[in-house]
């Protein structure tokens, strides 16, 4: 299953898990502060329509 | 607009802030090299130049925050843009200001403090060189990075922030002037190339740095 | 004719309902296909393609080093034309595009350095070498810094995207400047080819040189990177047209209020 990565291994994967780690990390919290403002905005406008 | 220039020099002479600090930062951080890499003569004559650039970029820094914030705070800011005076011609004068009471005296302070860091002598020429054609260059991208920041309330570590990326060009070039000369290699290609971002600098940044003061005092 | 009927259809998207509607429908087929594009170019990339001769396994890296590489420098490009719009024709969703695009430019500058440093370890012998390339990367990145910290500290919205559209004009033209300076610099301190200059040259960083197997793992990675680029302003952009919305809001709801 796991290719030999030989004597370079730890680099290789290191720099996979890293880069992995960075591009989740901002997918996650670019999803996480976009539900946030969305959540946020409808209860403002909800509020703006009751009251006119 | 020579009147002005009057004033602000006055101001900075009698504020006495930026005038004397800046040199005074220069020197502190020239004296302090030789206690960070330790005493070998032959390593601070290597090192000179880079180090004499830096502290001379470093102090020009130091003072850019009061570049327009003193005329901001007290409102004279609005005055000179309402003033028949082109907004462009207000920054231009500001940079030459600025230029003239941190720039210029840095330029004289550092062949002394080149004695102090073993400057080998064909060095101390192309050193005077290059700062005197390279600060003028610090001090207008400087006014930019004012006029950027003049309305925040804790600009200074913003502006050095904006600044010190568009400063590369000016220090890579006017510091390989400088060891180039103090190791006798040619010096034309470096000293042309920052000729020409100075040359550059000074005539087009003042309409971006105008353009947004424009926008700040909307 | 037909320019104008196109300019006219891209301009569309300059309402922010018109724009969030839209993104809202075409951001899954961007989610989904950059997601497979990714994960078949990388698991290609990483089990199914041989070591090189010369760098080993390292050479797996440059599925990851390359297309960051160049959504990096492709999002500060796409910045200043989003910069240059907003001044010129006062489009709110084009500035806010800009500011959500400028954090997704950091995380690729900084995976870009990062793979680039962990690759130059076993190749070059040091984490870090002040390789013209790796240097501009540097630049970059401060460059992306400031300009981030300038949208974070100013207040008023339209103050803030005039200044840092001015900003990344300006910067533009001194990143560029610094890219020609920090390959000056180095020369002059290298005198010609070194044993690190012409690893940078042949080694990764090239993709003319970069044979058939590598090619097309990584002609998919990139492919993902870019979709992946797309998705996130897609998606960021309306983030910002929303928060931009919420401020609006209560302003109105204070002064009728």
């Amino acid at each position: 299953m796991m290719p030999d990565l030989g004597k370079y291994a730890d680099a290789v994967l290191w720099s996979y898990a890293a880069s992995l780690a960075l591009l989740v990390a901002l997918v996650v919290l670019s999803v996480l502060r976009g539900r946030k403002i969305r959540a946020e905005m409808e209860k403002v406008e909800n509020r703006m329509t009751r009251n006119g | 607009m020579i009147a002005l220039l009057l004033r602000d020099l006055k101001l900075a002479f009698r504020a006495g802030g930026g005038f004397g600090l800046g040199l005074a930062f220069f020197l502190i951080v020239t004296v302090l090299v030789p206690f960070s890499v330790g005493p070998q003569s032959s390593l601070l004559s290597t090192i000179a130049p880079g180090i004499l650039w830096l502290g001379a970029l470093l102090a020009c820094l130091l003072s850019l925050d009061r570049l327009l914030a003193l005329d901001w705070e007290d409102g004279s800011l609005d005055l000179l843009a309402t003033a028949p005076l082109p907004l462009e011609a207000v920054v231009s004068i500001k940079a030459l200001a600025h230029w003239l009471t941190t720039g210029l005296p840095l330029v004289l302070a550092a062949p002394f403090l080149g004695v102090l860091l073993n400057l080998p002598v064909p060095g101390f020429f192309w050193l005077v060189i290059s700062l005197l054609i390279g600060t003028p260059a610090m001090s207008v991208i400087g006014t930019f990075g004012a006029a950027l920041t003049v309305g925040l309330k804790r600009g200074g570590l913003l502006l050095s922030l904006l600044v010190l990326p568009l400063y590369v060009p000016t220090l890579i070039f006017g510091a390989e002037v400088a060891r180039r000369g103090a190791t006798g290699m040619e010096t034309q290609t470096p000293l042309l190339m920052l000729g020409g971002i100075t040359a550059a600098t000074i005539a087009l940044l003042p309409f971006a740095s105008a353009a947004v003061l424009r926008i700040n005092l909307r | 004719m037909s320019i104008a009927a196109k300019a006219n259809t891209l301009w569309e998207y300059a309402n922010p309902r018109k724009f969030l509607a839209t993104s809202e429908r075409v951001l899954p087929v961007f989610w989904i296909s950059s997601a497979i594009c990714l994960v078949v170019g990388l698991i290609w990339g990483f089990f199914f393609t041989p070591d090189d001769y010369k760098q080993g396994s390292t050479v797996k890296i440059i599925y990851l080093h390359v297309p960051s590489a160049l959504m990096a420098i492709n999002c500060w490009l796409m910045m200043l034309v989003t910069s240059l719009v907003w001044l010129v024709r006062r489009h709110h969703v084009s500035a806010l595009a800009a500011r959500a695009a400028a954090p997704v430019g950091i995380v690729m500058t900084l995976i870009a350095l990062a793979t680039g440093a962990i690759w130059g370890q076993p190749m070059w012998g040091t984490w870090w070498a002040w390789d013209p390339r790796l240097t501009s990367f540097l630049i970059l990145f401060l460059f992306y810094l400031g300009y981030v910290a300038l949208w974070e500290a100013i207040e008023d919205s339209d103050t803030a995207a005039d200044l840092t559209s001015v900003l990344c004009l300006v910067g533009s033209v001194f990143a560029l400047l610094s890219r020609y300076a920090v390959n000056f610099w180095n020369q002059g301190l290298h005198q010609g080819a070194s044993v690190m200059r012409a690893a940078a040259v042949t080694g990764a960083d090239t993709e003319e040189k970069v044979s058939n197997i590598y090619f097309y793992p990584l002609l998919l990675c990139m492919i993902g990177f870019v979709l992946l680029f797309i998705a996130l302003v897609l998606y960021r952009t309306g983030t910002e047209i929303r928060a931009r919305r919420i401020k609006a809001l209560l302003a109105r709801e204070r002064v009728s209020g």
